[in-house]
Order: C-alpha cells, then sequence, then structure tokens
C-alpha cells in the first residue's frame, strides 16, 4: 500500500517534470533527485569558492589599476555566486555548515580545474576566456533546471558570467598584440588551460552513468559530449581573433559533421586530479581552512554582539 | 637568428608548503538564516531575492548589499529572519485555491458585448 503511494507520487513527480513545472523545495520529490542535487549544487557552489584562490593569487600582481579593480570584482562575483548557490542546496535540508566541512574533510569535490596553478598573468586572461567559458556553455542550459531555486540562482549568476569572459579575452587580446614576449605568455597559458578546460564538461557520455537520470529529471538539459563539442566549435573560432592556436593537432574543421574534430582526451589526468593528485589539490584545501579557521573568532564575535545588542534592546523596551 | 624567449612563471604553485586537508575542524552552528527582498526602483514591490546568513538583521542588510546589488539591483533592501516566514502548503494546494476555480466571472473577458463598445 505504501509502496503503490510512493509509486503514485513518483509518477505524478515526472509528470510535472515532463510538462516543465518547476519543483520548489516544499513539494515532494524522489529521493535520489534531492541527493543528486545537493552534490551537485553544493559541488558547484564550491567551485566557486575555491575557484577565487587561483585567481586571487594575481590581485596584487595585476599589471594596472584597470586590471586589478576588474579582477577584484570578478573575484567577489564568484564569492556571490558560491553564495547564491549555497543558500540553494540549503532549500534541500543541508546545512550550511555540513556543506563547508564536506569540502574541508575531502568528502565533497569541486571542479577539477581549480588544482592547476596560475603561472603567469596571461593565466588570469585564459581563466576568463576558456573556464568561464566553459563554466557559461555548462550554466546557460541550468537555467531551465527542474529545481526553481537553482535555476533562479544560475540566472543570476549567468548574467553576471559573461562580464568575467569578456575581461578575460581582453586581457590575452592585449597580450597577443604586445611584443614577442608578451605573446609567447599568451600562447603558454592557452596550451596549458585548454585541455583542463575541456575536460570540465566532465566524463565522455560512455563514461557518466548518471547522466541518463540527470537528463530525465531534468537537472541536465544536455550531455557532457554535447557540451563540450559546442565549447570546442567556439574556441577554434575564437583563438583566430588572437592569432594564436589551439594545442591540438588534430583539431580540424569536419564539414560532414558541421563541427570541429578535436583530439583524444587523457582522461587519465582527469581522473588523478579529481582524485586529489593534482598540481595544488593539497594547497587549494589548505588555503580554505586556514580562511576559515582564522575566521572563526569574527563569526563567534559577530555572535556575541548580536546577543548582547538584542539584550539591550530588549532591556530599553521593557 | 634564434630569437630565446624566456617566461617568468612566478604564481601560486609552489609558493608555500602544502599543508595537510586533515584536521579540519567541525563547524559550529550557521548564523541565523535571513530572506532578502529588494525593492529595484521607486514604485515596484519588494521582491524575493535569495537568502543569506548573518548574525544580526543590520549585517543581514549589509551583507544583502554586498551580495545584491552589486550592479545597482536595488534601492531598498527588506530581511527577515527566514524562522518568522509562514507558507500554504502545497500538497493541499488542489483543494486550497479551489475556490477560485469556478468564479471565470471574475475576469473582464467573461462578459459578452458587442465589438462596437468602445472605450470600455
Amino acid at each position: 500500500m505504501e509502496k503503490q503511494a510512493t509509486i503514485n507520487l513518483e509518477q505524478q513527480f515526472q509528470d510535472r517534470v515532463d510538462q516543465d513545472i518547476r519543483i520548489e523545495p516544499k513539494d515532494w520529490m524522489p529521493d535520489k533527485y534531492r541527493q543528486t542535487l545537493i552534490r551537485q549544487i553544493s559541488q558547484h557552489a564550491h567551485s566557486e569558492i575555491v575557484g577565487m584562490l587561483p585567481e586571487g593569487n594575481w590581485i596584487t600582481r595585476a599589471p594596472s589599476l584597470r586590471r586589478k579593480a576588474t579582477l577584484i570584482a570578478k573575484v567577489q562575483d564568484e564569492a556571490g555566486h558560491g553564495l547564491y548557490l549555497y543558500s540553494a542546496a540549503e532549500t534541500l535540508g543541508i546545512s550550511r555548515a555540513e556543506m563547508i566541512d564536506q569540502l574541508h574533510t575531502g568528502k565533497a569535490k569541486y571542479s577539477s580545474i581549480f588544482n592547476y596553478p596560475t603561472l603567469t598573468w596571461a593565466d588570469i586572461g585564459t581563466i576568463g576566456w576558456l573556464v568561464d567559458g566553459a563554466a557559461i556553455m555548462n550554466q546557460v542550459p541550468l537555467c531551465r533546471t527542474s529545481y526553481g531555486p537553482y535555476a533562479r540562482a544560475m540566472v543570476r549568476i549567468c548574467k553576471e558570467e559573461s562580464f568575467h569572459q569578456r575581461q578575460g579575452f581582453e586581457i590575452l587580446l592585449t597580450l597577443s598584440r604586445g611584443s614577442e614576449a608578451q605573446k609567447a605568455m599568451c600562447q603558454d597559458a592557452i596550451n596549458r588551460w585548454w585541455w583542463p578546460s575541456i575536460m570540465m564538461f566532465g566524463p565522455a557520455d560512455d563514461a557518466s552513468p548518471h547522466t541518463a537520470q540527470s537528463m530525465k529529471w531534468k537537472i541536465k538539459r544536455f550531455t557532457n559530449d554535447e557540451l563540450r563539442q559546442k565549447f570546442v566549435d567556439i574556441c577554434a573560432d575564437q583563438v583566430k581573433i588572437l592569432g594564436m592556436e589551439l594545442p591540438d593537432p588534430e583539431l580540424k574543421w569536419n564539414a560532414e559533421r558541421g563541427h570541429y574534430d578535436f583530439g583524444k582526451i587523457n582522461w587519465e589526468e582527469f581522473w588523478q586530479v579529481i582524485s586529489g593528485n593534482g598540481p595544488c589539490n593539497k594547497e587549494r584545501i589548505a588555503a580554505r581552512v586556514k580562511a576559515h579557521e582564522e575566521g572563526a573568532w569574527v563569526r563567534e564575535a559577530a555572535t556575541a554582539f548580536a546577543t548582547k545588542r538584542a539584550q539591550k534592546q530588549s532591556a530599553a523596551v521593557a | 637568428m634564434k630569437i630565446v624567449i624566456q617566461i617568468q612563471r612566478y604564481g601560486d604553485y609552489g609558493d608555500r608548503e602544502p599543508v595537510k586537508a586533515e584536521g579540519a575542524t567541525q563547524n559550529q552552528a550557521d548564523w541565523p538564516l535571513w530572506e532578502v527582498f529588494i525593492r529595484s526602483k521607486m514604485g515596484l514591490d519588494h521582491k524575493h531575492v535569495g537568502s543569506l546568513h548573518a548574525a544580526d538583521a543590520q549585517m543581514a542588510i549589509e551583507n544583502a548589499r554586498d551580495v545584491y546589488t552589486r550592479r545597482q539591483e536595488g534601492i531598498s533592501i527588506w530581511v527577515v529572519e527566514s524562522k518568522y516566514i509562514h507558507a500554504s502548503n502545497p500538497d493541499e494546494a488542489a483543494s486550497f485555491y479551489d475556490p477560485a476555480n469556478d468564479k471565470v466571472y471574475r475576469h473582464p473577458t467573461f462578459y459578452d458585448l458587442p465589438d462596437e463598445l468602445k472605450a470600455m
């Protein structure tokens, strides 16, 4: 009897999703839908927060005041994006503290791209162009994802994200028109970031076991490979404006497919970085833990201050 | 002639010894959760935009300014602690909104009037 009721609820839920009716926090949802979303949204939030580190590293070294101001604004946006997403995940019943703890203990993942180092100023441009570009490609379809709070957070994020990509491309464009050394620096950064960027779309469809269910629930709207192809097609054209090259000898326009063909991705590297063996994994988490622990007294002081003020106010009323 | 270009790499890589992630402390309780409402311009309603954690109302308003109005999205902010929001139950939506279902005559289009009738 009870099982029958659950099946009906699941059917009703799926009907709503099929009709593109959004699911809201208090609505009934299958437990696996809830867990999948918590995992995906919190990972996404963690990525925004950890993503501040490689870029924040260059704020003090930005080559001009204009570059510095825009980089600060961008990093501040990432903090905001993290917050929108943490809030969306919290509506599913997980606490902020629990999510932060999962990040710090390594239980939760974040985008593997942020485990790569930012070695030169050109990396900041390349992150804006390729990393934010790939993120936008992933995020735009998520504005129509089936879970309301997630979709609304994504709308806000996408609006802000386009400035990020443009500021990145502008940095590269400037370098690409500069001295020989600046051009070389630009090409070097593209060479290092290209492959990790196209790995950002996740494993190939045949190695991505959850894709089918996530598509059925409309948590995902396109497969990893579909989005990756779209991204490659766009970048292969954009790189020409820079007069640079993508580091893939097999990259070639395929008129028959109407897409660019591209070389094999080194999935071994992808899995290594995901499982903690990237160049900066430990450093990133250590920086997060340090910031959190060293901020503990501030959080406690603010709580104590709020309590004291509330007491004073109620005393004044009485 | 061969030009040698040396690229200076001096980013964050290897700046400091990696520290172990183990020993991350269990977090203490979060600050209370607040819902944020923003009036985007004079004459419009405050609209729900999201939520955030803050120790008190003043901090909630200041954080809301930093998070939700970085691009001049608002000129007025309301915050209310989430625990004070009461909401209708979506499971009862069918019966709860039932009284309005059979009253189409509340809409102007319900009335059958000739096309010659102007300005109404």
